[in-house]
């Protein structure tokens, strides 16, 4: 008999619901598990939400203007503009510039030589210079393409008053999806996949442990109770679990970083299920591997990882070499951040996300029977 | 109980009969060449020094260890064969009691029972009955994991026989219970024997194993003596039942270290 005929068994006949009966009770009892089912979202979201910004704005910044003038002054002012930047003090000389930088008061210093609006003014290039401190090559590369911004538009500008023309080519760039361009709203619906992802593998892992290490699994097995009605037991409580936690995150998300619903929650809901179920099944598959609470903790904690930094939660997946994207596809996570984006920022239906939809389910189907497989009803 | 009718059709005269039953773990013989049998109503005991094969031997018989090769009948089904058949008419009571120390004494019960397909109309009756006989209903609302360790014991013994097993399954039920307890816990076990259940026990304690009507000696895996505790004491030209265990005891450890 398939898996899927085993599970309606277990539910039509009496012996899947003993089982979530007193899951239920261990759960309202549990109060660390309670906790980290409203709790963790919660600390998660904001920790994430407001510290991880991949934005780089604001890079503390000095200036040293010797040409003190018009034209200087207007620079400055430009380059402030651009957000990249944020004018921290201003100093008088080349040594004071790289203390600032040195003690880290200051990643950038701009200096403009005394020439440089006399320069300008002759028709030749007026030249100033950004020194950055580049150990973190992202902060970096937000300040180069920050002067560079402002450099064009400040020529621009100053072509178009001595020309009198109107610029030839002009770009206009509409971000879609996130006009504001803020990490936040890329991450938060992240948050929710990612912790659904650690909560799921942790709590069902340890919990089919800790039955095993207690010695009830042992009592349980000498029972009649078949090994699908024991382990949907066991799984389907974690599932309204799931489904608490994602409403809180995207409750939370809403509320404190007004990250967008654009879609239908219907559909992100119902999506949901499969990724949930697969997560289950990980934790499940865990479970079977792992003898004591200790090593399921690890083990979940060591599944973690490559679901935050390949599944494209942080870093985009296009960007990586390709062995990286390849194991991401290993990841429900990865197809989950794309059905969560999706519907939450993009407003799309499944007509777009049916293949993301049709893999998590391969993927729930695989990761369950493989558990149950594996979940012996013998000790040996 | 209706689910006990169904299932117990098939006609059987021992409760345990073992064939040649054996069970290694790679080159660890636990259990060699076992021939056991029990009848139907009869507290047998199972003794032996500790890594003598006793649990494994339960273990098998409750289909929790599949054995290495050998056959296993209990209550008149083969375990191997068709271990979930067996597993509805069994109770087994392990040494670490198998109870949910974050679910009430009552909701234990409740929840065993449930599993063992105790549903229906006449369950009420029958769970109150059944602690009221234990002595459990004082103490129905709190919680197992803050029982004392006699407590526990009886909880434990009330799950594994609240669906009225034929066959019931002891691995050394009242280690580091007080006297007390253990005397009533006993007075449990013969009422238990006098309504037609068996009953198998391990036990570490002699006056215990004087108290079963039959026993058999394991050690290091091989069965060295059968009969009642008469017999055995006999067999052995021993002074008491503990004389033999103590002598039994002695000479594994000198076979342990004549073999490494």
């Amino acid at each position: 008999m398939g898996v899927v005929g085993r599970i309606a068994d277990a539910l039509r006949g009496w012996t899947v619901w003993p089982m979530l009966w007193k899951e239920f009770i261990q759960l309202r009892r549990d109060r660390l598990t309670f906790a980290m089912m409203t709790g963790l979202p919660a600390a998660q979201l904001i920790l994430f939400g407001y510290a991880i910004q991949l934005d780089v704005r604001n890079l503390p910044t000095v200036v040293l203007d010797e040409s003190q003038s018009v034209e200087s002054r207007a620079l400055i002012s430009t380059l402030a503009n651009t957000d990249n930047f944020r004018i921290v003090a201003s100093i008088h000389s080349r040594t004071e510039a790289r203390a600032w930088i040195e003690r880290g008061d200051a990643r950038v210093a701009l200096v403009i030589p005394p020439d440089y609006e006399r320069r300008i003014r002759r028709g030749e290039t007026g030249t100033a210079q950004l020194l950055i401190d580049a150990a973190d090559p992202q902060s970096s590369s937000a300040a180069l393409s920050g002067a560079q911004l402002a450099a064009q538009a400040r020529g621009a500008a100053l072509l178009q008053e001595r020309l009198q023309l109107r610029p030839p080519v002009d770009i206009r760039v509409r971000p879609w999806y996130n006009p504001s361009q803020k990490s936040s709203t890329f991450i938060v619906p992240g948050i929710v996949g990612v912790l659904l992802t650690i909560t799921m593998t942790l709590i069902t892992s340890t919990a089919v442990v800790r039955e095993r290490e207690r010695g009830t699994l042992e009592q349980l097995i000498v029972t009649p109770i078949g090994r699908t009605s024991l382990i949907l037991g066991k799984l389907i409580p974690f599932v309204l679990v799931g489904y608490i936690q994602m409403t809180v995150v995207l409750a939370l998300g809403r509320l404190f970083f007004r990250v967008p619903v654009e879609g239908s929650l219907v559909l992100l809901y119902s999506l949901s299920l499969v990724f949930i179920i697969a997560s289950l099944g990980i934790g499940m598959l865990i479970s079977t591997i792992a003898r004591t609470q200790g090593q399921a903790m690890q083990l979940s904690f060591f599944f973690l990882l490559p679901n935050i930094l390949l599944s494209g939660y942080l870093f985009p997946r296009a960007a990586m070499p390709l062995p990286a994207q390849y194991l991401g596809t290993l990841l429900p996570l990865t197809y989950y951040l794309d059905i969560l984006r999706g519907v939450l920022l993009k407003g799309i239906g499944i007509q777009y996300l049916w293949r993301e939809f049709l893999t998590l389910s391969v993927f729930a189907a695989v990761l369950i029977t493989i558990s149950v497989r594996r979940f012996s009803k013998t000790l040996d | 109980m209706t689910r006990r009718a169904e299932s117990g059709a098939v006609p059987y005269e021992w409760a345990v009969r073992t064939e040649k039953l054996r069970k290694t773990y790679g080159v660890l013989v636990a259990v060699e060449s076992l021939d056991l049998q029990i009848k139907r109503g009869e507290v047998f005991g199972l003794l032996g020094p500790n890594g003598s094969g006793k649990t494994t031997t339960i273990r098998m018989l409750c289909g929790l260890v599949t054995p290495t090769s050998g056959h296993a009948d209990v209550v008149g089904v083969d375990v191997v064969q068709s271990p979930e058949a067996v597993r509805r008419r069994i109770g087994y009571m392990s040494q670490r009691y198998g109870l949910y120390d974050d679910l009430t004494v009552e909701e234990n019960l409740r929840f065993y029972s449930a599993v063992y397909g105790l549903v229906g109309r006449d369950r009420e009756a029958r769970l109150k009955a059944h602690m009221d006989t234990l002595g459990l209903v004082s103490r129905a609302r709190q919680l197992a994991g803050g029982l004392s360790g006699g407590w526990k014991q009886r909880l434990a013994l009330a799950c594994a026989t609240a669906h009225q097993p034929d066959l019931l399954f002891l691995d050394e039920p009242t280690a580091g219970v007080d006297p007390a307890a253990r005397r009533l816990f006993w007075q449990t076990i013969y009422e238990l024997a006098a309504r037609g259940t068996t009953v198998l026990v391990t036990t570490h304690y002699m006056d215990e194993a004087e108290r079963c009507q039959r026993l058999a000696f394991l050690s290091r895996g091989h069965l060295i003596a059968v009969g009642t505790p008469n017999d055995v004491v006999t067999q052995f030209g021993a002074a008491s039942v503990e004389d033999v265990f103590v002598r039994l005891q002695e000479q594994d450890e000198a076979e342990k270290l004549a073999w490494g």
